[in-house]
């Protein structure tokens, strides 16, 4: 079947899909986006997480046929996302979002290392690098996606906030105490930021 | 496989009555992981998230409507005064993003006696809306709806559209025990509701049967206690020994099996601890004190 779908604020097209297919294996196989991770398949992990019309899912648990006219955000996307939610409170002009191309080619440049236009990352992209939040990297994609969201609605969190909204993404690297201080780092950021903006 | 895609109710009942096989997938929190697994390759996928009404919930004078599909996250957020036993029992639900998915409509279709809505379930007392095309709507007690290990009340034709559940008339609680605090499996639950305006007292048991139950024996037993101690009047502490009695009926009343999650044996013990725990806290509740209804973090 062919599931039509917004992808990163860009309309895609998959085709061919197979019913039983989840939306993590179109992103991955279909789309050539694997930013999203495959491990458990059972939603115990969060490595496949991915924001369906604005909410944290386990993309392997979502029929590719259930995002039909829906909107899915990637970690490839994040930080073009996270951009707009600060300029804009959003895309509202529907200009926005990443194309397939740029986010199949997406690598995360920190800022510090300057090296143009594609450098740009996620506040919380650039908070995990900063606080030393990866190791593997596996579990990163999901935990950043997950991590975003709690700042989106909760700017300034407390310890529990952000370990309840983490407990459903696993590190088997156990590095847990770094993505806390990465979550915590973000937050601080922002809220200076907001500060400095005299809102 | 198809996919089916039903855009109303109708159309879902329908597609179901044509094809008495279909699977419903509604947050796929289950489903998926079957299909993902190869345990499962139904020749239909009946997709329901297109049924906005399904995701939808009514608070009217006496009960809650609530759609089959309205996600843990949503019921946790929006419905902790009216339906605080179900609440609590949606908080432990796996992890965020499955709560964001999953629904009770989802736990009752899939009815394994580990579902976390269950105990509230039972223990709020309600009624399951079950539709189909030919035969239209049946109301089904939730007293009747859990048939065997993984088999309920619904026929080949009939979906889940709603739960109707009592607004809380008095304290409730939800207790599970499992290895952490996210993202657990229960090695079993227990969910208590006070009813002081019928001065009854109602419990559901997880994971320690074949299907979920009530512990009828310990709920008449306490209900007399309470009755003849004065004690819905009174507020007085409910005495040790009563607790006590209440905790080794609540355990008797399992039926349990040794499994990877726990032993038999370790069940019963954990029901009746649960049981004796969860009394006091609601009961404090009920006394005035805030420590029941508000207990968001507590262990048992």
């Amino acid at each position: 079947m062919r599931v039509n779908f917004t992808v990163n604020g860009r309309k895609q097209e998959a085709d061919d899909v197979w019913e039983g297919e989840s939306l993590l294996y179109v992103l991955r196989e279909r789309m050539g986006l694997p930013g999203s991770k495959n491990a458990c398949e059972q939603g115990e992990c969060g490595s496949c997480t991915v924001r369906l019309d604005g909410v944290p899912v386990c993309s392997c648990l979502v029929a590719a046929g259930q995002v039909e006219g829906r909107e899915v955000v990637t970690v490839e996307g994040l930080a073009d996302f996270a951009k707009q939610r600060a300029e804009h409170g959003g895309c509202a002009s529907g200009a926005c979002g990443t194309s397939l191309q740029d986010a199949q080619q997406w690598q995360s440049k920190p800022a510090a290392s300057r090296t143009g236009e594609n450098g740009e990352l996620a506040p919380i992209q650039q908070a995990f690098i900063d606080a030393g939040a990866v190791q593997c990297g596996f579990c990163t994609p999901g935990l950043l996606v997950a991590a975003d969201e709690l700042l989106e609605r909760n700017a300034s969190p407390s310890d529990s906030d952000i370990r309840e909204a983490l407990s459903g993404n696993l590190c088997r690297c156990t590095g847990y105490e770094k993505i806390l201080d990465a979550v915590r780092l973000a937050a601080a950021r922002g809220e200076n930021q907001t500060a400095g903006q005299g809102a | 496989m198809d996919f089916l895609r039903p855009a109303s109710w109708e159309e879902a009942l329908a597609a179901k009555a044509e094809h008495p096989t279909a699977v419903p997938i509604a947050g796929g929190t289950d489903v998926m992981v079957e299909i993902n697994f190869d345990h499962r390759r139904p020749e239909y996928l009946l997709d329901l998230n297109r049924i906005a009404d399904l995701g939808e919930w009514e608070v009217g004078e006496e009960t809650v409507r609530l759609g089959a599909s309205v996600p843990y996250t949503k019921i946790m957020e929006n419905l902790r005064a009216e339906l605080p036993g179900l609440a609590l029992a949606s908080h432990t639900v796996a992890s965020p993003q499955i709560r964001n998915r999953g629904g009770v409509g989802g736990n009752l279709g899939c009815a394994s006696p580990a579902g976390d809505a269950h105990p509230a379930l039972l223990s709020a007392g309600c009624e399951v809306e079950v539709e189909s095309a030919a035969r239209g709507v049946r109301m089904i007690p939730i007293d009747e709806f859990y048939l065997g290990v993984k088999r309920n009340a619904l026929q080949q034709d009939e979906l889940i559209r709603a739960v109707h559940l009592p607004k809380a008339d008095g304290p409730q609680q939800f207790s599970k025990v499992g290895t952490r605090n996210a993202m657990v499996i229960a090695v079993c639950a227990f969910g208590i509701a006070l009813h002081p305006e019928t001065r009854t007292v109602r419990t559901g048991i997880g994971s320690a049967a074949p299907t979920p139950i009530r512990a009828k024996e310990a709920e008449q037993f306490l209900a007399a206690a309470l009755d003849e101690g004065g004690f819905w009047e009174s507020g007085a502490p409910i005495p040790p020994s009563v607790a006590k009695q209440f905790a080794q009926l609540a355990s008797g009343a399992c039926n349990p099996i040794d499994d990877v999650r726990g032993s038999a044996k370790y069940r019963r013990h954990a029901v009746g601890i649960m049981a004796r725990r969860t009394l006091g806290w609601t009961w404090e509740s009920y006394r005035g004190n805030a420590h029941g209804t508000k207990g968001g973090a507590q262990c048992a």
